[in-house]
């Protein structure tokens, strides 16, 4: 126990989870005060900011298929972080394994000239496996050489956005594109199906949804869960119980980098229809995806609610740009701001604050 | 802390007030109280023991003393002046040393400039000099023979002792607290601690000696304060008591100090090491040719001063460290530097040294604690999958069969007393009939219950016909639960001897690096 000012603090062990939803949602509401001053500085009402965001969001059926189309990549990539996060693997390079799932896709799409039934199926199929095999170099790296994940993974983002970089610019070039550095349009058989009137590629949505459902299976259910809950929390554990941490760490980032893939295949099969400018293709989720892994603490499950509230921030971010007219940069600072806060209250999920009672003020 | 300062206590004013005095002094941490109103007084010129279990709250009152951390109420009083001790600075300035049983020093540098840091009142350049000369006068003084120019890793952890309480004298330590000092000194460094320990009483300076081990008391300490579960159970002279009654008052009930244990009968070898090398960690020879066996029914102890090679011997026989050079033979079966699991798998169990580290996952349930190590293999796992009612049953079980406290098998294992950790560690290691247990410290660190268990459970493996390889640097507990003890030291065992005709005497020679004349048995 320890006496701060006029409050005593006691800590705690585990917290409940009521504490964590609770401190995080303060974290939350801390962030958008914080917010509130940024908007004020352009000279926008943050009450109005805050009003025609909620319309502009959960307040129609068009801003909630925005929050759904961008919650879709955060879901692949923050179910995929998060199995990575839980065997301590600090996989930073979530954009560039989507980026590589976005590449196989198209060059499947666009090359394989493969009979229409087949071309989405390998297209996802291929997607997986390009993210996959990004993401398990770094493991490679990592366990033979000991090289730094954190490293490793996010110079390999570099690498990947400049290998798109250049096949747009280069042998991937479409020549219907008069000068733009895109592909050619994929043909139709290559494109998924949307919910009708939106931008929402539900097979992806699917997807994301059945792998989170599947990583909390693996994680409680199966050996290789087991094994890669041990080598998280307990490294020397781990060892001691004659665990492989080679296989282990393949396994977790040929899911991790392959869910990440995914996201990619559905972002270009979905909504863009070619390759473009790796930018274009992402807008970042591969590091927005850190966030909302974080957030899950650790639960697959969890990631589809906090997916959703990063889709929220995104589709609100739209609002702020159309209807506020504030650069959409601002979007970044605000998630920057969640996350700050989430990590900076976390001291108060350990610790119970009370007020003293008058007298031994 | 309550308002008034300054003033004298109330208590007797005609005689001189003690050297020490702490008063009424409680201290809760969540959901324990470590001090529960705890009077404590020392007087000038004697060593004074703070007898206790681990976990009684002794470290806990030392600490408030020492300012590391601050009571939630109570006094201090320093020779009858009350004092606010708000930090180990405020606590040297009036007076009071420490030396932990985790030595703070900077290895790299000299024992002069390990003095010399955070000494006020020395020159910014080369202040080690200044404290040579009065290092050298001390140490004659008090007769603690240390080099001022040695760098720190160069001394043995005996004399690095010596500078920790050189360090205190130089800064003026009438009031020295000692804890757990021997745990990491041979039976020789050890009389010659005691011997200083007798120099500073007759220099006037009061002595805390904080241990468990009760043979410690009796030879070195005037007074005793016994403590349990966070309260005094009573401050009495060493000359009227006896170490039976101290147990019982450390303890709370009456102790066992032998251990029933049935005749040895040694069948065929689990264990045959032969000539093997390894390196430590920093890549210098650790093991230089131990050779040694372990037969099913036996106990072998392996006896040595902390950093001899113990570990390293207990590595690369559980297959976490590589050998460079010699063989390995576990139930019959030739296993030089296999994986764990291979090893595991041959029937061997291992209890390690450090138990919460190593020897469980704090983060997981006491649940998936207890299948760790055998959660790839039928019963618990078919195909990819772990078999939860499967895991449920055989963890119910072994939290009935060892008596493991938990509020549940779903509670996390870090929630549980070192005690249960290690009942919990037993209980996993133990199902599943090994041939060989291989135990390092054992029952380091535990309350005496868990460690009468524990030490049952070792000699009911031995009866059973097990081969049992004991690490331990608690002599007592070697000669106490060994048939053969071996000692080692630099890597080499010294000798081997049965534990009915062992002295102490040869033991502690060995551990110093005597090696044995006569041919082991």
């Amino acid at each position: 126990m320890k006496r701060v000012g006029p409050f005593l603090l006691e800590r705690r062990l585990v917290p409940s989870p009521l504490v964590v939803l609770g401190v995080s949602l303060l974290a939350i509401l801390a962030a958008m005060g914080a917010m509130a001053i940024i908007f004020f500085a352009y000279g926008v009402d943050p009450l109005r900011a805050y009003v025609m965001i909620a319309r502009g969001t959960l307040g129609s059926r068009f801003g909630v298929m925005q929050m759904l189309r961008r919650a879709i990549p955060l879901l692949l990539c923050g179910v995929g972080l998060v199995l990575a996060f839980r065997s301590k693997f600090w996989n930073i390079g979530a954009e560039g394994q989507l980026l590589a799932g976005a590449v196989a896709a198209s060059g499947v799409a666009l090359f394989s000239g493969l009979p229409d039934p087949l071309l989405l199926p390998t297209m996802f199929g291929a997607g997986f496996l390009a993210g996959a095999v990004w993401g398990m170099i770094p493991a490679l790296l990592k366990v033979k050489l000991q090289v730094n994940d954190v490293i490793s993974t996010l110079m390999m983002n570099y690498i990947m956005i400049y290998i798109v970089a250049w096949l747009i610019h280069g042998p991937w070039k479409g020549p219907t594109m008069r000068g733009f550095a895109y592909t050619d349009t994929f043909p139709r058989a290559a494109w998924l199906p949307l919910i009708p009137r939106s931008m929402v590629h539900w097979p992806t949505l699917v997807i994301g949804v059945a792998a989170a459902l599947l990583m909390t299976l693996l994680l409680s259910r199966t050996r290789l869960g087991y094994e890669l809950r041990v080598a998280g929390e307990s490294p020397d554990a781990a060892r001691y119980a004659g665990i492989d941490f080679l296989k282990v760490s393949l396994v977790v980032m040929l899911l991790s980098g392959g869910l990440a893939g995914l996201a990619g295949v559905g972002e270009v099969a979905g909504i863009h229809h070619k390759l473009l400018g790796p930018l274009h293709i992402s807008s970042g989720y591969g590091y927005t995806a850190i966030i909302v892994a974080w957030l899950a603490r650790g639960s697959p499950l969890a990631a589809i609610i906090t997916s959703l509230l990063f889709g929220f921030i995104f589709a609100a971010g739209d609002v702020i740009r159309v209807t506020l007219q504030i650069p959409f940069q601002v979007v970044g600072v605000f998630s920057g701001l969640v996350l700050s806060f989430l990590i900076g209250i976390e001291l108060l999920m350990y610790w119970r604050v009370r007020l003293l009672p008058k007298g031994e003020r | 802390m309550a308002g008034t300062n300054g003033e004298n206590l109330a208590h007797t004013p005609a005689t001189t007030p003690p050297m020490l005095l702490m008063q009424d002094i409680v201290k809760s941490f969540p959901g324990v109280l470590a001090n529960d109103h705890v009077t404590f007084e020392v007087r000038a010129g004697e060593v004074h023991a703070l007898l206790g279990e681990h976990g009684a709250g002794k470290t806990t009152l030392m600490n408030i003393l020492y300012g590391l951390c601050r009571p939630d109420s109570g006094r201090i009083f320093i020779r009858g002046k009350e004092a606010h001790i708000r930090s180990p600075r405020d606590a040297i300035a009036l007076g009071i040393g420490m030396v932990h049983q985790h030595f703070k020093l900077v290895y790299p540098h000299t024992v002069a400039e390990n003095v010399a840091l955070g000494l006020a009142g020395t020159p910014f350049f080369g202040p080690a000099r200044v404290v040579e000369r009065g290092l050298t006068e001390l140490s004659q003084r008090y007769n603690l023979p240390v080099d001022p120019k040695a760098k720190v890793w160069q001394l043995s952890a005996g004399e690095q002792q010596r500078v920790e309480i050189l360090k205190a004298l130089y800064r003026g330590a009438e009031i020295l607290i000692l804890d757990e000092p021997t745990s990491v000194l041979t039976p020789q460094e050890t009389l010659e601690l005691f011997k200083v320990l007798e120099r500073m009483k007759e220099e006037g300076h009061a002595v805390i000696f904080i241990t468990h081990k009760l043979q410690e008391v009796m030879e070195v300490a005037d007074r005793v304060t016994v403590m349990r579960q966070g309260k005094v159970v009573g401050t009495l002279p060493v000359s009227e008591t006896d170490k039976a009654s101290l147990a019982r008052m450390m303890v709370g009930r009456e102790v066992v100090f032998r251990i029933a244990k049935g005749e040895c009968r040694p069948g065929e070898e689990s264990l045959i090491v032969e000539d093997l090398h390894a390196l430590n960690d920093r890549a210098l020879p650790a093991l230089r040719g131990v050779s040694l066996t372990v037969c099913r029914g036996e106990i072998l102890g392996i006896a040595g001063v902390a950093g001899n090679g113990q570990r390293e011997l207990v590595e690369v026989l559980t297959g976490l460290r590589r050998a460079q050079r010699g063989k390995v033979w576990i139930l019959g079966q030739e296993l030089p530097n296999r994986s764990p699991r291979r090893i595991a798998e041959a029937g061997v169990a291992h209890i390690p040294e450090e138990r919460i580290r190593m020897g469980i996952v704090p983060g997981m349930s006491v649940e998936d604690n207890l299948i760790l190590k055998k959660h790839h293999r039928p019963p618990f796992c078919r195909g990819p999958f772990l078999q939860l009612r499967e895991v449920r049953r055989f963890a119910q079980r072994g939290v009935e069969e060892y008596k493991i406290m938990t509020p549940s098998p779903r509670t996390s294992a870090k929630l549980l007393s070192g005690g249960n950790i290690q009942k919990l560690i037993l209980a996993r290691e133990l199902s599943g009939e090994p041939g060989l247990v291989i135990a390092a410290h054992p029952t380091y660190g535990l309350d005496v219950g868990a460690t009468e268990l524990i030490r049952q459970l070792l000699i009911r493996q031995r009866d059973a016909g097990v081969g049992v390889l004991l690490v331990s640097e608690d002599l007592e507990e070697i000669i106490t639960l060994s048939d053969r003890i071996a000692v080692i030291f630099g890597g080499e065992i010294m000798g081997v001897v049965p534990a009915a005709v062992a002295t102490r005497e040869e033991i502690g020679l060995m551990m110093a690096g005597e090696r044995r004349r006569v041919p082991n048995p």
